[in-house]
């Protein structure tokens, strides 16, 4: 698939921010007045910037509005609704922070709930899809929510709560590589299933049917290199995790504040891979897949 | 809404059949000329005439070669278009509910005037059969050229999707897959018309009937009979007397 910069920006930075309001919601920042305004902001910041980078991605942004409509049935409605009732349930938790005003803990825990499943919304809009079987697994969520969770605890200044998550979300990232290098073939999508072809013999193309590029080449059938692919996927994870569950450990708040962007520029290694290396089963049609490269 | 109907009155759609398209892209052409100037946007090009041309189309024909165990290899033509599956994942992933199935016919269509261009429909199709416009950022697909099977302005023998009306070979028909006396159900049940991909549980309403068997090639020569004369008569005492030479 495409890594569209839109894309994962918006993934990484919302995810960070609202893994790091559901933190403040619950009270682990104990912060009040100026400090509290600013680090509420930094939560906002991420969570409606991303927000604001993903319209981008969008071919008529200005009908953004009509998106809210169909939640019923669509996990990006959901996230919709999801992003806007969490910033609008975080907004008192904030103000009373920053004012100085108390918020019933039940509020807080509605809004750090809904701040969370936001997060797991967005994680579903790419598992849902089976035609890219290395999305579609229970641990792409699983991957999301540990994002939010770590990046969040680093932000919250937990170091002993982060140095776990981290630890987490490092062993989540090595599972989901192992897991997502098999998923391909195991979805059991071949250029035969795909053409209806394969019990009569080996189908391969002969011809394609266009010379020029097209929409699907580029959005579906993006192919990444193999050994930038494992490089990024060794730097994902030592800059996402194991440095930053280091600096955790070590403690300290500079430390603690020198691992956020530590642990950002791993994130967003770890989420271009996440688009780069996803496999689209249309590919099968234009020959471009595992099914026949093998 | 993007929820998908329980239930639709009919079930349009193509078969297509595999061993009579040759491969010529008249389909694919037909497709583009109707389609640029009837239903929705036009199905822009972008760098028509420069160096890397690119642009939207709703149909496209691959060509494979299938190579069996035995024997020699076969070349076939594919056309691929919108299947307007009954499952139709793009479907149910529209945010806007620009993405919907009819009701009456079973047509997957989109509402351009709803759809933000966000190109999720587009990823949950495993067939993909929709292609994102990038001069009007809106999703394009087959519509089954539904502004031409119902058009009372067209003569009746126009009444049917322009691909299925060019097609100079016959190889693609078109009809009501719910009727099960249609020429489309007949086809499929007779020539044993099958689904794309039915793992993805999409329940495709377009049928793909597969190549006849070949004949197989007389591997005796044409002219045996006449390799193994016995000469008469006069020819024959002079074939007898050289070959004693």
């Amino acid at each position: 698939m495409h890594p569209a910069p839109s894309v994962i920006i918006f993934s990484v930075l919302s995810g960070l921010g609202f893994g790091f309001m559901a933190f403040m919601a619950l009270g682990f920042l104990p912060l009040t007045g100026m400090w509290a305004f600013w680090a509420w902001g930094v939560g906002y910041a991420l969570a409606v910037g991303g927000l604001i980078a993903s319209t981008t991605h969008l071919g008529n942004p200005q009908r953004a509005l009509k998106a809210f409509s169909q939640w019923r049935s669509s996990w990006l409605s959901r996230e919709g609704w999801a992003a806007v009732l969490a910033l609008f349930a975080l907004a008192p938790i904030a103000l009373g922070d920053w004012l100085g005003f108390g918020v019933p803990f039940v509020w807080r825990g509605l809004a750090a709930a809904l701040a969370l499943i936001t997060v797991f919304c967005t994680a579903m809009i790419y598992t849902q899809i089976k035609a890219v079987p290395r999305w579609h697994h229970w641990l792409t969520p699983v991957m999301f929510m540990a994002f939010a969770l770590a990046g969040g605890a680093l932000l919250a200044m937990q170091a002993a709560l982060a140095f776990v998550l981290l630890l987490a979300l490092a062993v989540v990232m090595l599972v989901l590589f192992y897991t997502g290098d098999r998923q391909f073939a195991r979805a059991g999508q071949t250029m035969g299933t795909a053409t209806g072809l394969g019990l009569r013999g080996e189908v391969s193309v002969f011809e394609q049917p266009h010379t020029g590029g097209n929409y699907l080449l580029r959005e579906m059938i993006f192919v990444v290199a193999r050994k930038h692919a494992q490089k990024l996927r060794v730097i994902a994870v030592l800059f996402a995790a194991v440095l930053p569950a280091l600096m955790a450990a070590v403690g300290g708040l500079g430390l603690m504040l020198a691992a956020v962007p530590v642990h950002l520029v791993g994130a967003f290694a770890a989420r271009w891979l996440f688009f780069a290396e996803a496999e689209h089963v249309v590919g099968l049609y234009y020959g471009k897949r595992q099914g026949v490269l093998r | 809404m993007t929820c998908l109907p329980g239930h639709t009155e009919k079930k349009l759609g193509l078969a297509i059949d595999l061993d009579t398209c040759v491969g010529c892209h008249a389909c694919v052409t037909a497709c583009k000329g109707w389609n640029d100037q009837g239903y929705g946007v036009p199905l822009t090009d972008q760098d028509a005439y420069g160096a890397d041309p690119s642009g939207v189309f709703l149909n496209r024909v691959h060509s494979y070669q299938v190579q069996p165990e035995t024997g020699a290899a076969q070349v076939i033509n594919f056309p691929r278009s919108c299947l307007h599956c009954e499952d139709a994942p793009c479907v149910t992933v529209c945010p806007t509910g620009a993405s919907y199935k009819r009701v009456e016919d079973g047509i997957v269509l989109v509402n351009e005037s709803d759809c933000i261009g966000c190109g999720l429909c587009a990823w949950a199709c495993p067939y993909g059969a929709r292609e994102m416009d990038a001069e009007a950022g809106v999703m394009k697909k087959c519509t089954l050229c539904v502004d031409r099977i119902y058009n009372e302005n067209l003569p009746e023998e126009d009444r049917e999707p322009a691909c299925v009306r060019t097609c100079p070979t016959g190889a693609r028909h078109f009809g009501d897959f719910a009727d099960p006396d249609s020429k489309v159900s007949q086809l499929a049940a007779k020539r044993g018309g099958f689904d794309l991909m039915p793992d993805m549980g999409t329940k495709p309403t377009n049928k793909y009937l597969a190549p006849r068997p070949k004949d197989r090639r007389n591997e005796a020569s044409l002219l045996a009979p006449l390799l193994d004369i016995e000469a008469t008569g006069f020819a024959g005492w002079l074939d007898r007397v050289l070959g004693k030479i």
